[in-house]
């Protein structure tokens, strides 16, 4: 894995999933996160006829320079939320990288030994939270926790910004749920090391 | 018959002859709206537009609204509409009239703004246009010249045209089972809720003349209302088309055109709306 | 200096529109650049101005034409097939020299094609689009923060020369969302007096809109006074981006969102010892020829990098006039040339100009 340091200087990341998971809102977050503090950032969605449902991604690249080219081929990390998004992109992500995947969606992990994957739970604890909506944010969390790209205030200052204000009261739930996944992520860690 | 009238056979347009005397002696009864250029038409003998272009710019200078006024010239027989009319205007690409007056009165609602468009631009090319202008209600007068003929292009059938009717493009007449039946505008145009005030007449007497100037004068008239779109539709006369005498073009209108398109108002505002009046 | 914003390319362009003082927008939704018309839906009513959904494209660049015509700062956006339904109403707009800014947010073709991003419409752009002899200026930005800019700059070019000005954009810059800032902005003031049709007081002579001049003597006074003015903007107007081009062996020529593509391939190239620059056009009309031309003294090759065919490739070999190859290297459908992909090609390009 790329190192802390090379991680907040530059880190080009690919969140991936059906539409409706909340993959667009997770890599938007991370966006507002890097403008809080200052970074350049680039928040690249693919984009479909389908309002609903359907396959989605967005590239979000957080960089301490200008960024160059807003898509990319090449990832440092990789958050995958369902099995199609795992096979077209476990092989893209650079030896070295992050391949963070949910695992209640995914029964067919990368087999790649060059990258570290972890697998988290999400829905499975997102409805244990009686919202199956925070899965993204745990997801997030649990990124966060692998790769500290941007400090926890700024996600938190992002959130409000990212959430329409008439869904400000699902700001402490959103917490809960990154909070949550940082703690499902450092377990992980644990177990991998 | 007195001397000094003559009176076209078989239709009672009236023309003054000509004095020979001094003209200081005589009152003035009658002079061309200062408002319209001083130059020549280039309309064919015996053609409604000049007729028409002359009673809207009559009304201009009656409502004395020659500084608030914006007119849309379309494509056709009076593309150079501007060049005849004192009030500044625009020339819109064919068809286009009422998408290009809805831009000038959106952006200067206290304006009259008014398009002159023909058969084959109102009815034809830019009949989407001309409905979405009116469904939204444009406070906009659309002055609908209806000679059921491409003039212009020199006399190609139009949406108008009537059934039976010989044009360059239907030599054998209209065929009503190929081609569909002429469009009714002004009938179909009074459907819609925007549309505040929509009469079909004609130029062809002195009668009608005085029926459209009136039409044309409410119409002006009612854009202070901001209630919707007027919509004048005015039988045109184009006798080089019809390949007909003047005289002929205008017997024409009366025994023919108004089976098809029966003159008169078709949708009128309520007393209530015209109680500012 | 007002604080950054996290915005969608097309929503920093609605917006620079609001603060460039557009009075009137009209538009027609097409993907993928709806969120122009829906964000000046809810915003200009707020600052008193003019917003509409139109019946057709056709009907949006008409209502430009008479709004602009009437003297007003007019706008319209749409994306390839209705920039195509627009070309008779640009043409008429350059035919009557208004001022007006269009934008196309340009996606892959042709035909209803695809909404990914495609550079197809070079052509169409730079080229006429709209029959007869007209040009207009056309802004390529290649970021969220190129596409408020030139709004402003693109608005006050439309003033300066009575002329329509694209702002040739593309699905991807269009949707993405980068860090943009609206800089303070005082529109230029301009007397439009004399030609626009306000309604006539009796003051002056009636200002008429059009661009009839049926007889062929004035109609080539008409051409040759609107080649004046081509002349002025390409001799004052032309505008680009170098990058890396001070001991550039070699040359990418590419603008929008492939100049920033290139750019990740230029770091790519540089670090295997491949000495390329980028020259990015910011005007695709008026083209950087001279510059180009210039650079063929230094550079032995150039490779114009689009999401097309193969179009600006020729105006980079007008420039370059045979004396360096330039080759060219494009992805098109929509799909996306990867910065690798690029610079795979260019070493093959190399190791062949290099054994020839």
């Amino acid at each position: 894995m790329n190192s802390i340091n090379d991680c907040r200087k530059l880190e080009e990341l690919i969140v991936a999933g059906f539409g409706g998971q909340g993959v667009l809102s997770l890599g938007m977050t991370l966006a507002y996160a890097g403008m809080v503090e200052n970074k350049e950032i680039s928040w690249m969605p693919s984009y479909g006829p389908e309002m609903r449902g359907g396959t989605a991604n967005c590239i979000v690249i957080l960089s301490d320079n200008k960024i160059s080219s807003p898509i990319l081929s090449l990832f440092d990390s990789a958050i995958v939320l369902n099995q199609p998004s795992m096979d077209k992109f476990a092989p893209r992500v650079k030896p070295g990288g992050l391949l963070l995947y949910e695992s209640g969606n995914i029964f067919k992990p990368s087999t790649r030994t060059d990258i570290d994957i972890i697998g988290i739970p999400a829905t499975t604890e997102a409805l244990k939270m009686k919202n199956a909506k925070t899965m993204n944010m745990i997801m997030l969390g649990a990124y966060l926790q692998l790769k500290p790209v941007v400090q926890n205030d700024s996600i938190l200052e992002a959130l409000a910004k990212v959430l329409p204000e008439k869904y400000h009261h699902l700001l402490p739930i959103n917490r809960q749920a990154l909070e949550l996944g940082e703690a499902l992520a450092k377990e992980m860690k644990t177990q991998l090391v | 018959m007195p001397i000094d009238q003559h009176v076209l056979p078989e239709t009672d347009l009236i023309i003054p002859a000509c004095h020979k005397e001094e003209e200081d002696e005589y009152e003035v009864v009658y002079h061309k709206p200062a408002t319209l250029v001083d130059v020549n038409m280039h309309y064919c003998p015996g053609c409604a537009h000049s007729l028409v272009h002359k009673l809207i710019m009559e009304v201009v200078e009656e409502l004395d609204i020659q500084e608030k006024t914006v007119g849309v010239a379309p494509v056709g027989c009076s593309v150079f509409a501007y060049d005849y009319m004192d009030i500044d205007m625009q020339e819109a690409a064919h068809g286009r009239a009422c998408a290009v007056a809805t831009g000038i009165k959106r952006l200067m609602p206290g304006k009259y703004v008014f398009t002159y468009q023909g058969d084959g631009d109102l009815a034809a090319i830019g009949i989407g246009e001309t409905l979405h202008a009116i469904n939204r209600g444009e406070n906009i007068l659309i002055v609908f010249m209806n000679n059921a003929v491409y003039g212009m292009t020199s006399g190609q059938m139009a949406p108008t045209t009537l059934p039976g009717m010989h044009t360059t493009t239907s030599p054998d007449g209209r065929d009503v089972s190929f081609y569909g039946a002429p469009i009714k505008v002004a009938e179909l145009m009074a459907n819609l809720p925007g549309s505040f005030y929509v009469t079909r007449q004609a130029v062809n007497s002195a009668n009608a003349v005085r029926k459209t100037r009136k039409a044309l004068v409410n119409a002006f008239k009612y854009q202070q209302l901001h209630k919707g779109t007027c919509l004048v539709e005015i039988i045109g006369n184009c006798p080089s088309n019809w390949k007909m005498t003047p005289v002929e073009a205008a017997k024409f209108i009366d025994e023919e055109m108004v089976k098809t398109f029966p003159l008169g108002d078709i949708k009128v505002p309520n007393a209530e709306d015209l109680k500012i009046f | 200096m007002s604080e950054f914003k996290l915005m969608k390319g097309n929503e920093a362009m609605a917006e620079a529109a609001i603060q460039a003082g557009c009075d009137a927008y009209f538009g027609y939704p097409i993907t993928p650049q709806s969120e122009v018309l829906e964000y000046l839906a809810r915003e200009m009513p707020k600052h008193n101005r003019i917003v509409m959904q139109a019946e057709s494209e056709v009907a949006s660049i008409n209502m430009v034409y008479g709004a602009a015509g009437a003297g007003f700062r007019t706008m319209t956006s749409s994306s390839s097939p209705g920039i195509s339904l627009m070309q008779e109403g640009i043409s008429y707009i350059a035919g009557a020299e208004l001022p007006c800014l269009i934008v196309n947010v340009n996606r892959a073709g042709p035909g209803l094609g695809t909404i990914q991003p495609g550079q197809g419409d070079y052509f169409q752009s730079t080229k006429g689009g709209g029959h007869g002899d007209y040009k207009m200026i056309v802004l390529a930005p290649a970021s969220v923060q190129e596409m408020a800019d030139f709004v402003f700059l693109g608005f006050d070019l439309a003033d300066k020369y009575r002329n329509p000005v694209l702002m040739l954009s593309d699905g991807a810059i269009g949707q993405m969302m980068e860090k943009v800032q609206f800089k303070p902005y005082t529109r230029p003031e301009i007397d439009k007096s004399s030609w626009a049709t306000t309604g006539k007081p009796k003051t002056r002579n009636r200002n008429y809109i059009t661009s009839l001049h049926i007889l062929p003597e004035k109609m080539e006074v008409h051409n040759l006074k609107l080649e004046e003015k081509f002349k002025k903007i390409r001799e004052n107007e032309v505008r680009f981006e170098e990058i890396n081009t001070a001991d550039a062996d070699y040359l990418f020529v590419a603008y929008g969102l492939s100049a920033r593509i290139c750019q990740k391939a230029m770091d790519i190239a540089r670090q295997k010892g491949i000495r390329i620059g980028l020259l990015r056009p910011i005007t695709l009309y008026p083209y950087p020829y001279q510059r180009l031309r210039e650079l063929t003294a230094q550079v032995k090759m150039m490779l114009s990098v689009e999401l097309n065919s193969g179009q600006m490739v020729e105006d980079v070999r007008l420039g370059v006039e045979g004396k360096v190859p330039v080759e060219f290297y494009g992805r098109m459908g929509g799909m996306m040339p990867t910065p690798e992909e690029i610079v795979h090609h260019l070493e093959t390009l190399i190791q062949y100009h290099h054994a020839n």
